[in-house]
């Protein structure tokens, strides 16, 4: 991520660009994105007959394409869409494109700073990853499953290491998946993997593993663990070691697991998107403990405020000491932080985000139709066409709004005191 | 009474051979102590063997009602064994109760609503096949449909290039007749995530230019994923594998609350519905859906009440149509379907029975994907079903679900019908208003 400190956090309102404006022919815009630091905003355009480009902040990228999508701005600020020219298909990024090119890209990941841009590659039948335009060595028969290490430096898939025919179904059971790291497979194979992570030194990769049609287990570096579980979801390496938890079900109730032992007794209906804590110290997921109700749980213990659609994007604050996430009640969402929901219910509510030092918690919001943002529970003045999700400042007194109205693309920074009142 | 006939199958037969009478009565009674409950013992126990829901199957009346094809005898000749012997059954049994619960039930639920106490004999015989998923006999061909399932996450062994590059080639294809026409892919905040079945991408991307179509002309606010969880089938919860049931479902409702979506609306398929409606939604612990699923029918006929397509010609050729068994048995869709289809078709003929009472197509509920080996059985299976279309008088059949394409196909061949077969939506896109159309 750029260093945000450096962005303009002078309070204030300015429209940085009118989205009717750029300086080619347009003939359609498609969904605009905008930068982390709300200094663009970009968009792919229709140009003329079948061509495409880009436009940001009006001004439209030299090269034209037969089609481009997946536009989306990295971390770092870089604006990169998947480019397709008379068949081949390259990164197109800030209007430079990788210098190689593919038979078919898709699914850009980007470290967590921004700094590295991958995505998927499919050339001749065959599949892997391309880092920084550098495709993996070794290409597989299928591959799916995609993961970038945080740091970029790393990358992982499921494979398919052994050739298959049509209804081979004993074949599939003796096992033809295995996960390949940065192009290279384990020597080992599963009737099916999923979901590979990295620690966080990249030094070893976990994953789910199905062993045969019924007994699941996690893996590590191509060791499963010694305990076999009638179902698994994903793993998780602990912050700051190589030990992994993931969640287990056992005789009907899920619970979780780590490093193959079982660490709360499954007793949930569910427990799923299970996430340490900053430092480690506390290990959080959302689960149901009672059956249609989901809340989230913290070292296993579930808190009281439960809804009955659905929980999702739990998160942790930088300090590790609170915990938000949003729940959705009779097709109403909110958010909710500290085991209490906030008042409000909004037809759609996006990802919360914690102020850096922990003591806010702001997102993105939907009612009737407007967008805005809420922090704490109380909403910003203004309703607006399409927003972006909030950003804190680095002291955590300030808020970034990226938003768009009445065709002008807009960035404000307001006090949060302002906000909460 | 005919002989009964045993069909050879490579997944039941090299199965069996890894089965011992102890692995047997142990798996038996596993599933059926740890995961049947009150209420296989209710049914059990509540069934006064009447018969009454023989009339109901479409097996039974097309097999000159011979009782080893009636619901109950579907039931005697499986978990009622199984429960009397407390397991003690032999390898033969088992493959012949796969035979009986896997390709010759299609789990339409016809039966129950014939059922003085309602017994859901559909039920029970997903209790056989989770036994015979548990003892790794089930038929080969959707074995490996459930296999593609866990490994592609798909029903169809699409890769993940391929789904988009379908997307891809269906917009462009849509542009020469809608110039600005869009499949949106990964927008994030539309209204609607739409979403399919493997086999459209596949065998039948012409229904996904025909639904974006209509999206586009609707003035939908809508968008597609371009990663897995696209796809809405599920023949896991068919050959009784719940773990990837959940898994499938898992994904797919994840990937539209990624996308945060208000809803999703999937195309015209009935078991799929039953999937993330019903089962699959309620393995994880959702009682209902929990991002609201709208079926195709239902979404027709949302579009056309709030005036967001209209009918620019009439489809003037008889048309009957049929009812699949998800959709209407399993959520009341019939007079919805039929508003619709009155709208565009103004010679609408009534197959009989009808609505909740339309007999299966015989392909539903994974017995049409146990592939060519118990093909013939099916279709002479269904002689009631070509009975009832011919009687029709009609050239055209709507069939709003795939399944019931394939199974009706067989028979309009086998019963030499002189019938035609269309998706809702081909009407509709054939029909309907297009402004923006060059």
């Amino acid at each position: 991520m750029s260093d945000y400190s450096a962005w303009d956090w002078g309070v204030g309102s300015r429209t940085v660009a009118d989205l009717t404006e750029c300086d080619c022919d347009v003939e359609w815009r498609e969904e605009n994105q905008a930068s982390p630091d709300g200094e663009q905003v970009g968009a792919v355009v229709k140009t003329g007959e079948g061509e495409f480009s880009v436009c940001v902040n009006g001004s439209c990228w030299e090269p034209r394409y037969e089609r481009i999508w997946y536009l989306r701005y990295s971390p770092d600020g870089r604006l990169a869409g998947l480019a397709n020219d008379q068949g081949d298909w390259t990164m197109c990024v800030d209007g430079e494109q990788w210098e190689e090119s593919f038979g078919f890209l898709f699914n850009t990941m980007f470290s967590k700073d921004g700094s590295v841009i991958a995505c998927c590659v499919a050339d001749s039948m065959t599949y892997g990853m391309v880092v920084d335009g550098v495709a993996w060595e070794n290409l597989y028969a299928n591959a799916n499953n995609f993961h970038l290490s945080a740091d970029g430096k790393k990358s992982a898939a499921v494979v398919q290491t052994i050739p298959l025919g049509q209804a081979e179904v004993f074949k599939f059971k003796d096992g033809i998946f295995s996960v390949a790291v940065d192009g290279e497979a384990w020597d080992v194979n599963f009737v099916n993997a999923w979901s590979p992570r990295f620690s966080a030194d990249n030094s070893s990769v976990a994953a789910q593993v199905r062993l045969n049609l019924f007994d699941y287990t996690i893996v590590v570096d191509g060791k499963p663990w010694n305990a076999i579980f009638n179902q698994v979801w994903e793993p998780l390496f602990h912050p700051k070691s190589k030990s992994v938890v993931a969640p287990v079900r056992l005789s009907g109730k899920w619970g979780m697991a780590q490093d193959g032992k079982v660490i709360w007794q499954p007793s949930f209906f569910q427990t799923w998107q299970q996430q340490f804590s900053p430092s480690g110290d506390k290990l959080a997921a959302i689960v149901c403990p009672e059956y249609g109700r989901w809340t989230l749980a913290v070292d296993g213990k579930p808190w009281n405020t439960t809804f009955g659609d659905m929980v999702m994007d739990m998160t942790f604050s930088p300090d590790g000491k609170r915990l938000a996430a949003l729940g959705k009640q009779d097709g109403k969402w909110t958010v909710f932080a500290d085991d209490k929901p906030w008042g409000g219910q909004y037809d759609m509510c996006f990802a919360p985000v914690f102020s850096p030092d922990s003591k806010h918690v702001a997102a993105r919001v939907e009612k009737k139709g407007k967008f805005t943002i809420a922090v704490d529970g109380k909403d910003y003045g203004q309703g607006f066409d399409q927003c972006f999700d909030p950003t804190f400042s680095p002291d955590g007194s300030k808020v970034l709004i990226r938003a768009i109205a009445d065709g002008k693309y807009m960035r404000i920074v307001e006090p949060v005191a302002k906000i909460i009142g | 009474m005919k002989e009964r006939v045993w069909i050879k199958d490579e997944g039941i037969e090299r199965g069996a051979e890894k089965l011992t009478p102890e692995r047997i009565e142990k798996t038996i009674n596993q599933v059926l102590d740890n995961e049947a409950g009150s209420r296989l013992k209710a049914y059990v126990e509540t069934c006064a063997h009447c018969g009454l829901c023989s009339e109901a199957c479409h097996f039974y009346l097309s097999r000159d009602r011979d009782p080893r094809f009636s619901p109950v005898g579907k039931v005697k000749q499986t978990i009622w064994e199984m429960l009397d012997k407390k397991g003690k059954v032999s390898t033969e049994f088992m493959k012949q109760a796969v035979q009986v619960a896997q390709t010759e039930c299609n789990m339409c639920r016809r039966c129950v609503q014939y059922c003085p106490f309602g017994i859901d004999i559909a039920y029970m015989m997903s209790l056989v096949r989770r036994i015979s998923h548990k003892l790794e006999i089930t038929p080969l061909y959707i074995q490996d449909t459930a296999h593609s399932h866990s490994a592609t996450m798909n029903q169809m062994w699409v890769k993940d290039d391929e789904w988009i590059d379908a997307l891809h080639w269906q917009e462009d294809e849509m542009r020469e007749e809608l110039p600005n026409a869009r499949i949106p892919l990964e927008k994030e905040g539309a209204e609607i995530m739409y979403s399919v079945i493997g086999p459209e991408p596949k065998f039948r991307t012409q229904l996904i230019y025909q639904a974006a179509a209509i999206m586009n002309e609707a003035g939908m606010d809508w968008t597609m994923p371009a990663t897995p969880g696209w796809d809405n089938s599920d023949m896991a919860m068919y050959t009784g594998d719940s773990e990837m049931m959940g898994r499938l479902k898992r994904l797919h409702f994840e990937t539209a609350a990624r996308l945060r979506v208000k809803k999703i609306v999937m195309g015209e398929c009935g078991h799929a519905f039953r999937s993330v409606y019903d089962t699959g939604n309620r393995v994880l612990g959702w009682r209902m859906p929990p991002i609201p699923v709208v079926h195709a029918l239902e979404f027709y006929w949302d579009l056309l009440n709030e005036g967001k397509i209209k009918v620019a010609k009439l489809f003037e050729e008889p048309v009957t149509f049929h009812d699949p068994c998800n959709v209407v048995r399993g959520r009341g869709l019939h007079e919805k379907a039929r508003e619709v289809v009155r709208a565009f078709c103004p010679n609408f003929i009534e197959m009989t029975p009808n609505r909740e009472h339309n007999y299966c197509c015989a392909a539903g509920g994974g017995v049409i994907n146990c592939g060519p080996p118990f093909k013939n059985s099916r279709v002479e299976s269904n002689r009631v079903k070509a009975e009832q279309l011919q009687a029709t008088g009609v050239k055209v059949c709507i069939a709003p679900c795939h399944n019931c394409h394939g199974g009706l196909e067989d028979i309009i061949h086998k019963y030499k019908l002189d019938m035609q077969l269309k998706f809702l939506g081909e009407i509709i896109y054939d029909c309907m208003e297009k402004p923006n159309a060059v």
